[in-house]
């Protein structure tokens, strides 16, 4: 993991690759599923992220909407690495994802391919992008937890 | 004689940012513009040698301050060629247009009357108005554009008739800078017996306006878009339009006398609009930026601006990968994509490489369907900008790439 770390190349690739075909990228009509609407005060991005939990697990995450790059790629990567993970799973994963989004020590492991925004950073104004929808999914298990 | 590298010695930031690596080139003046020394040396001389209140006449310094303050008046009535009392010191564009929209609009407009306005509209000029026909009951429709977001005269004649009452546009689109006849729209506005209301934030700074010889109504602008502080703006208003419209703020300075009965007396137009302490500051600052834009004259400035903007676009317009959306636009506005890569990332690049541009809806969110994309990026020219920083600009853009866009976060 390290090593790809110090490749941009790769990190790069990996961008390219969930923005200009992003995972889960619909919508669906659905009661059960929890559902947040993310508008920055950019005004730019405006995404839509809905996750359906069960038995204490994320069953699935989507989302749609128009986005900058880092929008598009960091959800796209944020639910396929969410799906399949129990509440407290997610809650510790979104957590490094934070710390290292604010340059902080972080686990590479847990975060997989989102290490290919360990530099955001240092980009003050793409912070928000680069965690629009982690904060969704944030808000989506929140309503999960305060429905139970 | 127009020399914009003397101008632009009169630009503390523009220095600074001559020197920057890599060179800065401000091209969001849409959004505001620099301020000249002589704008910064009058904010700091109030400061410095009057720093008190106006309209508190008892000692001489507040006396010269009422005076000075109460000159920027005539100086801003001679600059749109008005009378001063007609002249009502906002804290912007927005203050501006909300003070007709509850002040006049709100106390005239009845159920089922129209209020007529177009999609290019900034939200300023916008939300206040679905506010009062929510209140109201009057109902609100929308000019035709073509797609460059132009108004032509064919339809707003077609979309004008007897239920209209109040027409408001934009005399420049801060999207598309699409300019609209304002003195041919303003006579068949009167001809309906309707008023029309001009936004004039775009306008103002870059073209001679003529309220009177227009004929229109009621006209608002920002200073800071027009090189003055920000916390400045005004409402131009036909005095007899001021005398039956109502402030919608009350306080100091707006009432001649009041009683415990709550019987009170507001002052003559302008002041019964100016409750509170004004940004003083900011309409001194307003007087040194007109100076400065009279002593340039906009007959130089409109045809230095519409140069860059033209050698821009002929050379934008050899890009396949460039989308234009106003080419044919007489003023300094450049709206564009980037096809395939986002706004917010096109912004991030060329920022990478110095140049400010602003990207997303610029605020006219009905806008979309009229250019049938959600967001542009903005290229806003004032005429302190060279042709060498328009270079800078296309050159950014000549071999711009999704990759490089994203390679900024590594």
């Amino acid at each position: 993991m390290s090593d790809l770390l110090k490749d941009p190349l790769i990190l790069r690739q990996i961008i390219m690759d969930h923005y200009e075909y992003p995972r889960n990228h619909h919508l669906v009509e659905d009661e059960t599923y929890h559902k947040a609407h993310m508008a920055s005060e950019s005004c730019i991005d405006d995404i839509t992220v809905m996750a359906k939990i069960e038995n204490n697990v994320i069953q699935d995450v989507c989302f749609d909407g128009i986005a900058c790059t880092i929008s598009t790629a960091s959800t796209s990567i944020m639910s396929e690495l969410l799906i399949g993970k129990t509440l407290e799973e997610a809650t510790e994963i979104i957590s490094e994802y934070y710390k290292m989004v604010e340059l902080l020590p972080y686990d590479e492991e847990m975060l997989q391919e989102a290490v290919a925004f360990h530099q955001v950073g240092k980009q003050a104004n793409r912070i928000k992008c680069a965690t629009i929808g982690f904060k969704a999914i944030e808000t989506c298990i929140k309503e999960h937890k305060h429905d139970q | 004689m127009f020399e914009v590298g003397k101008i632009r010695q009169d630009f503390p930031f523009l220095m600074k940012a001559e020197q920057a690596d890599p060179q800065l080139v401000y091209l969001d003046n849409a959004a505001t513009t620099l301020k000249p020394q002589s704008v910064i040396d009058a904010v700091v001389r109030y400061y410095t040698e009057s720093s008190v209140n106006i309209h508190r006449g008892d000692y001489a310094l507040s006396y010269e301050v009422s005076n000075a303050y109460e000159g920027v008046r005539k100086t801003v009535a001679k600059f749109i060629q008005c009378e001063p009392n007609e002249v009502v010191f906002t804290s912007g564009a927005s203050a501006a247009l909300n003070l007709v929209a509850y002040g006049y609009a709100e106390k005239v407009l009845k159920q089922e009357d129209v209020i007529l306005m177009s999609e290019a509209e900034h939200a300023s000029n916008v939300l206040p108005w679905f506010r009062v026909a929510e209140k109201t009951g009057a109902k609100i429709e929308y000019l035709p554009l073509d797609e460059e977001g132009v108004l032509t005269l064919e339809g707003f004649k077609e979309a004008l008739h007897d239920k209209v009452k109040i027409v408001t546009l934009a005399h420049i689109s801060n999207v598309l800078g699409a300019v609209v006849p304002i003195k041919e729209i303003t006579a068949l506005t009167h001809q309906k017996g309707a008023i029309i209301v001009v936004d004039g934030a775009q306008s103002v700074p870059h073209t001679k306006t003529f309220v009177k010889d227009w004929d229109v109504d009621f006209l608002a602008f920002a200073g800071h878009k027009m090189l003055s502080p920000t916390g400045v703006g005004v409402l131009y208003g036909k005095f007899e339009l001021l005398q039956q419209m109502d402030p919608f703020l009350l306080g100091g300075g707006s009432n001649a006398r009041f009683d415990k009965n709550g019987h009170v007396v507001l002052k003559n137009p302008p002041f019964k609009f100016e409750a509170g302490t004004p940004a003083i500051e900011g309409v001194l600052g307003l007087d040194a930026a007109i100076c400065y834009i009279e002593a340039l004259g906009f007959e130089a400035i409109e045809q230095h601006e519409l140069e860059l903007k033209h050698y821009t676009v002929e050379k934008l317009k050899q890009f396949k990968h460039i989308k234009l959306y106003n080419e044919k636009s007489q003023s300094g506005i450049i709206a564009f994509n980037v096809i395939g890569i986002p706004t917010q990332d096109v912004a991030a690049y060329l920022s990478s490489l110095g140049v400010m541009v602003r990207a997303g809806n610029h605020c006219a969110k009905l806008l979309s369907e009229i250019i049938h994309t959600q967001e542009t990026v903005r290229a806003s020219i004032n005429f302190y900008n060279t042709k060498a920083e328009m270079d800078i600009f296309i050159d950014a853009l000549k071999d711009i790439t999704l990759e490089k866009c994203i390679d900024l976060i590594f």
